[in-house]
């Protein structure tokens, strides 16, 4: 598979899939896509499938209908560690680091890559240090204690290791104190001048909007609305209605 | 009679006799302990087949000595035959099942288990087979001679699993190994092939099952119901030691195989095996996280 065999493509497109755990209907025909090197927001309140969407989307979750595409390839149904190798790195939202691999193996899992150089991790690894350094510093210390903000830090830079074309960020704001929350704002729009998409869960409505230059807002496992960014305000009837803020 | 009577009655030797003895079989079981927990840890799989990668580890190192008469050679030999036929094992039975209630791969792994030891009874039948070690030195250990092979049993186990804990530290694979026991899901979002990682882990544990049924060959015999005491024992550290716990289950075999051992002094070796079922008992009750992992938060 030759992701860049069709340049037209939407880099990543989730067309009419439904989820289900166990027999609960979660997803109930979702649709949407990203482009390369976009920020895309997903809005919608709690327990409407946002996080749903991007587990399917990673493979971690299988459709039971509908079709995801990276790239113009359909991807539903590959395990998900040949995605991650495919260019789809993952934070999730309880950030799932690695309790007991220090920051630096942590930083591993996604570097040990068949085909990277010795000189290409070490690049990658200054990179991601020059951004966070606070991982710098903690590098030989367990990733289970490091405090909430930095673990957030390391699942991003974590997911960077995998040199990926599109990032699927799930509440990467939430629980963390202000100064962190413009940290990692700052890290979208880094990634996103390197040419890395993003998808991007948040319940912090104003930083979506910002961030992003298309929204979705999801309900009851739908899509319900698809608007720019600009085309949305903070107060806007849409988010009062689907949001309630 | 005071404790300090009691204690003087002892003679010191024995118990220095019976701290070696008692390290010496706790090397051999740490090392069948450390695959039951890799294996474990990584599928939550409890495997019941491992006793008997154990005792086919010994029944392979009977033939390849036979054949060559090169020990060396047979503990390579079966270390390889048995780590390949546990990676066949794991792909055919225990990959399909993965994910599933624990009790379809208990269920299977016994199956395995009872086919492993029949085939054994039918190709070598029911008399005990020895294997014959490397070297028959003795020295003298006060009042014993006692062989230098054993010293040798427990310097290579403590060397095996030394290289074991050095791969998982530092080698690619072993992170692969221990980020997939953590956390299965992200581990394969970052892109490990987790069904892999599972099937190399089985093999690395059968392999150090069949390497520690060759080295301890010499010293007992390799029978088709072998590895049936041993798995006991191991699963008893297993649980000790804390599940999972790879650290914990070397610290419990070396406690336990050393309390029976001074047990033995004054009973019978076979009743001394009562004290790892108090240990587990006691552990069980009042400590049930594990008695060498550090308290729980």
């Amino acid at each position: 598979m030759n992701p860049d065999a069709t340049p037209m493509q939407p880099l990543i497109a989730v067309e009419d899939v439904h989820t289900y755990y166990g027999k609960s209907h979660i997803l109930h025909g979702v649709s949407l896509h990203v482009e390369r090197g976009e920020v895309v927001g997903l809005l919608g309140r709690n327990g409407v499938g946002k996080s749903t969407t991007l587990k399917t989307i990673m493979g971690l979750v299988r459709p039971s209908r509908g079709k995801v595409l990276f790239a113009g390839n359909p991807i539903s149904g590959l395990p998900a560690h040949k995605l991650a190798r495919l260019g789809i790195g993952y934070v999730p939202e309880d950030r799932r680091i690695f309790r007991l691999l220090t920051v630096m193996e942590n930083l591993r899992t996604g570097l040990d890559r068949h085909g990277v150089t010795e000189a290409r991790k070490q690049e990658l690894l200054d990179k991601a240090f020059a951004y966070f350094p606070v991982l710098a510093e903690r590098r030989n210390q367990a990733g289970g204690t490091l405090s909430g903000g930095e673990q957030q830090m390391l699942a991003i830079a974590r997911a960077m290791m995998l040199e990926p074309k599109i990032i699927l960020l799930d509440e990467p704001t939430e629980g963390l104190m202000p100064r962190m929350v413009s940290q990692i704002r700052q890290i979208i729009d880094v990634l996103q001048r390197e040419g890395v998409a993003i998808l991007l869960v948040e319940q912090n409505v104003p930083l979506t909007l910002e961030a992003s230059e298309r929204i979705y807002i999801m309900e009851k496992g739908v899509v319900r609305h698809h608007a720019a960014s600009s085309d949305l305000q903070v107060n806007d009837a849409v988010i009062h209605q689907y949001l309630g803020v | 009679m005071g404790i300090e009577q009691i204690l003087a009655a002892i003679p010191w030797e024995t118990i220095i006799i019976q701290t070696v003895n008692g390290i010496v079989t706790g090397m051999i079981l740490a090392l069948i302990a450390s695959g039951l927990t890799l294996i474990f840890g990584i599928m939550d799989v409890v495997n019941f087949a491992h006793g008997e990668l154990f005792m086919l580890g010994a029944y392979i190192g009977v033939v390849v000595m036979a054949t060559s008469g090169n020990f060396w050679l047979a503990l390579i030999i079966a270390t390889l035959v048995v780590a390949l036929l546990g990676a066949a094992l794991q792909i055919t039975t225990l990959r399909p099942l993965l994910g599933r209630d624990p009790l379809t791969t208990i269920l299977a792994t016994f199956g395995i288990s009872l086919v492993l030891q029949n085939y054994a009874l039918w190709q070598f039948g029911p008399v005990a087979r020895k294997i014959q070690e490397p070297f028959t030195g003795y020295f003298t250990l006060f009042y014993l001679e006692y062989p230098w092979y054993r010293l040798l049993i427990a310097a290579l186990s403590a060397a095996i699993i030394g290289a074991f804990w050095l791969f998982l530290k530092y080698g690619k694979y072993g992170i692969w190994i221990r980020a997939t026991t953590q956390d299965r899901v992200m581990a394969q979002a970052m892109g490990i092939p987790v069904p892999w990682v599972h099937t190399g882990a089985f093999a690395i544990g059968a392999g150090m099952a069949a390497a520690s049924g060759v080295l301890f060959g010499p010293l007992v015999a390799a029978m088709p119901a072998m590895g049936v005491d041993w798995i006991l024992k191991a699963f008893i550290v297993v649980v000790v030691g804390g599940m999972g716990s790879l650290g914990g289950s070397i610290a419990a075999s070396i406690f336990i195989s050393l309390l029976e051992a001074y047990a033995s002094i004054w009973v019978s070796p076979a009743q001394a095996g009562i004290v790892s079922f108090v240990v587990l008992i006691l552990t069980l009750l009042f400590r049930p996280t594990g008695l060498f992992v550090p308290t729980p938060k």
